[in-house]
C-alpha cells in the first residue's frame, strides 16, 4: 500500500532533485508526444536538445537567449522570495526596449560616450516605471499584483507597437513598423568575435551574482526572505514590508528593462514590434526551475535558452511546429509544481496485509 | 461516575512510534473505562501529542494495536476516528479563518451526521447555551480571540455526540471561571458515558477533575496514578523525575525609575469583533513585573500589538518609552529603543517555521550581527547554539527549522533570544503556555534574572497562578479598560478575579474624573 507522508522537514535533496526529474518526466512526455505526430522522438529530442549546444554558432545564439530569460529571472526570484507576485517581467522588459529605443534614436547623431550608458539607463528607468504603478497600486491600494502587472504586460505591448508604427517608426523605412537602426555608439559591444554574444548577457550574469548576494550576505535580503516566509513575522520583527515590496519590485522592474533595451541594442539594433519571445513569461518558469535562487537560475536559464533554440532548429529541420516550444515550457512547469509536493511530503511503502 | 463495564472504551496495546531521530511512542499500554477522564501528564517532547495524534488516526504507529469498545481497529485517518466517535481539540487550533463558526463545524461532519442535524445553527445555539460555552455560530473565526476559538473546537466535537473527547491542553487559555465551565461540561459528558482524555500541564487541575492520570516520560509510560490520591506536587515529581523542583515563591521587588508609560491610551479596534482600548494608563518600572491579568479577548491582543509597534497607528504622547515619546515608531524602531516582545503566536509570528533556528535568531536579534547591511552569519550561528545551550532547547541543531521544535521548546527559544538581546522594557504574552514544568521553571528564572538586572517587564497572561508568582504589581483588562495597578502583595485572587469582571470600570469613572485636560490620544 502507498501512502502519502507528511515529512517532518522539507528534503533538501527533493528541493534540488526535483527540477531534474521534472525534466526528465517532461523529456517523457515530448518522446510520447513526438511519437503520437508520427517524428522520430529520439531525433526530435536530438534536434530540440542536444543541438543547440553542438557547434560555437548555436551555443553563441543559445548564450543571447539566455541573457534576457536570465535578467528578467533573477529579478522574479527576488519578487516571489518577497510574495511580490510579479507576472510583468514581459511588460517591464518591453517597456525598457521602448524607453532604450527612444534614447537610442535620441543619440542617433551623437558622438558622446555617455551616449550607450545612457541609453541603458533609459532601458531601465523604463522598465521601473512600469514595475512602480502596480507596485503603488498594490501597497497604497492592496490592488492584486497578478492581476495590474500582466495588464501592463498589455500597455507596454501596445505601446511599442504604436511607437514603431508612429513617433520611433524610420521615417525612410518606407512605411514598415521599425525604428531607424541605431548607431553604432548606442549598440552594445559583442565580446567575441564571430559571435553575438554581446555585453547584456554579461550583464545577466553579473546580475544574478548580485542577487544571490543580496538574497544570502545581506541583512536586507534576510528580509525580503522574512517577508515572504511569514509576513506576521516580519511584522513582529519590524521590517517594514512596503519598503521591501518596492525594493524588490524596482528591482526586478530595473533589471527586465535592462533585458529590453540589450535587446533592441544588442542583437537586433533596432527597435521591432516583436522584441520578445515572452522571455518574460518564461522567466517566470526559470525562476521556478532555478528554486528562486539567482545562481539556480543560471542553470535554468541555459535550459530554457535551449529549449528555444531547439525549436527553431525543430521547425527548420524537421518541420514540428514552434508551438512545440511554449507547450514544453508549460509541461515543465506542471510537472515542476507537481515534483515540488515531495518537498514536503514523501511516498511509504507499507505493508498492511496483516490487518 | 465510572460505569465499570466488562467492556473498556479504549484500550492501547504497546504503541510504538518511531520518528527520524527520536523515539516518540515507545511500547505504551493505556486503557480507557467508559466516562472516565484520564489525564495524560509529561513534559513537553514525551510523546503526549504523538499518543493522541495515533489514536485520532492523524499519525500511523509503527507497532501496536487499538481497541475500541473491545474490538481491534485499524484507525487510519481523523475522518474514521470521527466515525467511531473520537472527538478531539488540537493545542493549535484548526479552524479556517476567514469562515464562520457554524461552516467550520459543518465542514468536520460526515454526509451522514449533516442529514441528522435539521438546523445546524440552532443545534449549536442550544449545545451551547446546555454546556454554557457562549458560542455564536454566524461569527467568522478570524475574529475570534485564542480562548473562543477553543470553545468552537470543543462545540465541534460536542456536535457529533462524541464517545471519547481528547483535549490538548484545554486550559491553558481559558479564565478560572472559564476552567470550571469546561469542567462542568467534562463532568456531564462524563456521567453520560463519554470518556475524556486529558492533556495538561496544570496539575491541580488534574487533581481536581481526572480520575485517572498516565504519566509519560521519554515517549515511555513511567507511572500511572489516581490522581485524587496525590498532590500536585507529588505528581509534579512523577513527571520531571528527582529534578522537579516546585516553584517555591520568588522574592517581590519593587521597581525604580519608570522606563514606560502609557496614558489615555485610546485605540479603536481594527478588527470589527475586537476590543477597542480605552483610556488605558499604567507605568512600567525598572526592576519591576508588571502582570496583566484578563479573560481572553478583553483586549490584551490589541494592547499588546499597539505597544510592540505591530500595529502602526500613530498614538503620539500616549507612549513613552524612557521620556521618550515612541507612539509613531514603528516595530523595528522600538526595538531599536531597548524594546523586546514575546507575542502570543509562537509559530509563523514569533518565529518563521521554515526558517533555521540560526535564521529566527536573526529575525529580531540583528544587533552586532549585521555591519554595513552585511550579516555575519557565524557570529549569528555561534550565538543560537548559545541560546540552544543555555535554554536546554530540544532540537536537532541551530539548522533546525522553527516549525520542527515541540511548542515549548520553540517558546524556550523565543523567550532566550528576546532576553538575550538585554532589553530595557520586556513585552510577554503567555510567557509558558504549553511549556512544562521544567522549562516552566526556567523561563521563570530568566525573567526574573532579567527583572533583577533593572528591566521593566509586562507579563500579559490568562494563568493567574503564574501572575501572582511572578508579578510584583497586578492590574487586570476588561474590555478594554484597564483596572488600576497594585502590589501583589497587597491584592488576592479575589480582587483580580471581579477586576477580570470588570468591577472596577464603574469605580474608575466616579473617581478619575476631574483630570487635568490631558489631550487623548484616540484614533
Amino acid at each position: 500500500m502507498i501512502l502519502i507522508q507528511a515529512r517532518t522537514e522539507p528534503s533538501n535533496t527533493m528541493k534540488f532533485v526535483s527540477p531534474l526529474l521534472a525534466v526528465t518526466l517532461t523529456l517523457i512526455f515530448g518522446g510520447i508526444l513526438f511519437t503520437a505526430i508520427g517524428k522520430s522522438p529520439v531525433q526530435a529530442l536530438q534536434v530540440l536538445l542536444i543541438a543547440p549546444l553542438s557547434d560555437a554558432y548555436n551555443i553563441g545564439e543559445m548564450f543571447v537567449k539566455m541573457g534576457p530569460l536570465l535578467l528578467c529571472a533573477v529579478g522574479l526570484s527576488l519578487c516571489y522570495r518577497a510574495n511580490m507576485w510579479n507576472i510583468g517581467a514581459e511588460g517591464q522588459l518591453l517597456a525598457g526596449a521602448l524607453g532604450g529605443s527612444a534614447a537610442a534614436l535620441y543619440f542617433i547623431e551623437s558622438e558622446s560616450i555617455f551616449a550607450l550608458p545612457l541609453t541603458l539607463i533609459a532601458g531601465m528607468l523604463s522598465g521601473m516605471i512600469c514595475a512602480a504603478i502596480p507596485t503603488y497600486l498594490k501597497l497604497r491600494f492592496n490592488s492584486n499584483l497578478i492581476l495590474t502587472t500582466i495588464m501592463f504586460n498589455y500597455i507596454a505591448l501596445y505601446l511599442l507597437i504604436w511607437s514603431v508604427h508612429g513617433p520611433l517608426r524610420d521615417p525612410q523605412g518606407y512605411g514598415f513598423p521599425e525604428s531607424a537602426l541605431f548607431a553604432d555608439n548606442t549598440l552594445l559591444p559583442t565580446l567575441f568575435e564571430d559571435s553575438r554574444i554581446h555585453l547584456g548577457v554579461l550583464f545577466a550574469l553579473i546580475a544574478s551574482v548580485i542577487g544571490w548576494f543580496i538574497l544570502t550576505k545581506t541583512h536586507l535580503g534576510f528580509q525580503v526572505r522574512v517577508f515572504g516566509a511569514d509576513e506576521s513575522a516580519a511584522k513582529y520583527a519590524g521590517f517594514k514590508g512596503n519598503k521591501l515590496g518596492w525594493l524588490v519590485m524596482l528591482f526586478a522592474g530595473a533589471l527586465a528593462g535592462l533585458a529590453g533595451v540589450s535587446e533592441t541594442t544588442g542583437p537586433i539594433g533596432q527597435l521591432v514590434p516583436n522584441v520578445s519571445p515572452g522571455y518574460g513569461y518564461s522567466a517566470i518558469i526559470v525562476a521556478y526551475l532555478g528554486r528562486l535562487h539567482p545562481i539556480g537560475a543560471i542553470i535554468a536559464a541555459v535550459f530554457m535558452a535551449v529549449l528555444y533554440m531547439g525549436g527553431d532548429l525543430a521547425q527548420i529541420e524537421m518541420g514540428i511546429p514552434v508551438a512545440v516550444v511554449s507547450m514544453f515550457q508549460g509541461v515543465l512547469l506542471f510537472f515542476l509544481l507537481a515534483c515540488d509536493f515531495f518537498i514536503n511530503n514523501r511516498l511509504t511503502f507499507t505493508n498492511q496485509a496483516t490487518n | 461516575m465510572k460505569a465499570q463495564t466488562s467492556v473498556s472504551r479504549l484500550e492501547l496495546i504497546g504503541l510504538t512510534k518511531q520518528y527520524p531521530g527520536c523515539l516518540a511512542n515507545d511500547d505504551i499500554s493505556i486503557t480507557l473505562q467508559p466516562g472516565e477522564i484520564h489525564a495524560l501528564l509529561g513534559e513537553n517532547g514525551a510523546g503526549k501529542s504523538t499518543l493522541v495524534k495515533t489514536i485520532y488516526g492523524v499519525v500511523s504507529p509503527d507497532k501496536g494495536d487499538i481497541l475500541w469498545n473491545g474490538k481491534e481497529v485499524n484507525i487510519k485517518s481523523p475522518s474514521i476516528a470521527r466515525e467511531l466517535g473520537i472527538g478531539m481539540v488540537f493545542q493549535h487550533f484548526s479552524l479556517f479563518e476567514t469562515l464562520t463558526v457554524s461552516q467550520n463545524i459543518e465542514l468536520c461532519l460526515s454526509k451522514k451526521q449533516l442529514s441528522q442535524i435539521d438546523d445546524l445553527d440552532s443545534r449549536i445555539n442550544t449545545l451551547s447555551e446546555e454546556y454554557g460555552l457562549n458560542v455564536d455560530p454566524t461569527r467568522y473565526v478570524h475574529s475570534l480571540s485564542i480562548g473562543e476559538r477553543q470553545r468552537v473546537e470543543i462545540m465541534r466535537c460536542l456536535v457529533q455526540s462524541v464517545k471519547l473527547l481528547i483535549l490538548d491542553e484545554p486550559t491553558s487559555v481559558l479564565t478560572p471561571q472559564e476552567v470550571s465551565g469546561l469542567f462542568d461540561v467534562l463532568r456531564i459528558l462524563s456521567k453520560e458515558g463519554c470518556s475524556v482524555l486529558f492533556i495538561s500541564h496544570k496539575l491541580h487541575e488534574v487533581t481536581e477533575i481526572c480520575d485517572q492520570a498516565t504519566i509519560l516520560r521519554g515517549g515511555k509510560v513511567v507511572d500511572t496514578c489516581v490522581p485524587n490520591d496525590e498532590t500536585p506536587a507529588s505528581i509534579a515529581k512523577m513527571m520531571v523525575g528527582d529534578l522537579a523542583e516546585q516553584d517555591a515563591g520568588y522574592s517581590k521587588k519593587e521597581g525604580s525609575k519608570t522606563l514606560f508609560t502609557a496614558s489615555n491610551l485610546s485605540l479603536s479596534s481594527k478588527q470589527p469583533f475586537g476590543t477597542a482600548l480605552k483610556k488605558i494608563n499604567f507605568d512600567l518600572k525598572a526592576g519591576e513585573i508588571l502582570g496583566i491579568a484578563g479573560v481572553a479577548g478583553n483586549g490584551q491582543d490589541e494592547l499588546m500589538a499597539i505597544l510592540s509597534g505591530e500595529d502602526d497607528r500613530n498614538v503620539g504622547s500616549a507612549l513613552l518609552m524612557n521620556e521618550l515619546e515612541i507612539g509613531h515608531l514603528h516595530a523595528g524602531e522600538r526595538r531599536k529603543l531597548g524594546m523586546a516582545y514575546v507575542p502570543e503566536e509562537r509559530l509563523g509570528r514569533g518565529a518563521v517555521p521554515d526558517m533555521s533556528l540560526t535564521e529566527n535568531t536573526l529575525l529580531t536579534h540583528s544587533k552586532g550581527f549585521v555591519s554595513k547591511g552585511l550579516v555575519q552569519w557565524q557570529g549569528v550561528k555561534d550565538y543560537t547554539n548559545q541560546l540552544i545551550e543555555k535554554y536546554k532547547v530540544k532540537c536537532h541543531g541551530e539548522f533546525s527549522e522553527a516549525r520542527s521544535l515541540s511548542g515549548g521548546n520553540l517558546q524556550k527559544f523565543i523567550m532566550g533570544r528576546e532576553i538575550g538581546q538585554d532589553p530595557k522594557v520586556l513585552i510577554c504574552a503567555h510567557p509558558t503556555w504549553g511549556v512544562d514544568v521544567g522549562a516552566a521553571l526556567a523561563i521563570h528564572q530568566a525573567l526574573l534574572e532579567l527583572r533583577d538586572q533593572g528591566a521593566a517587564i509586562l507579563l500579559v497572561s490568562e494563568d493567574i497562578d503564574e501572575l501572582f508568582l511572578l508579578a510584583d504589581c497586578m492590574a487586570a483588562v476588561c474590555d478594554g479598560y484597564l483596572s488600576p495597578q497594585v502590589k501583589t502583595e497587597d491584592t488576592n485572587i479575589d480582587q483580580i478575579g471581579q477586576w477580570m469582571a470588570g468591577t472596577f470600570i464603574n469605580e474608575q469613572a466616579s473617581t478619575t474624573q476631574p483630570q487635568s485636560p490631558t489631550k487623548e490620544a484616540v484614533i
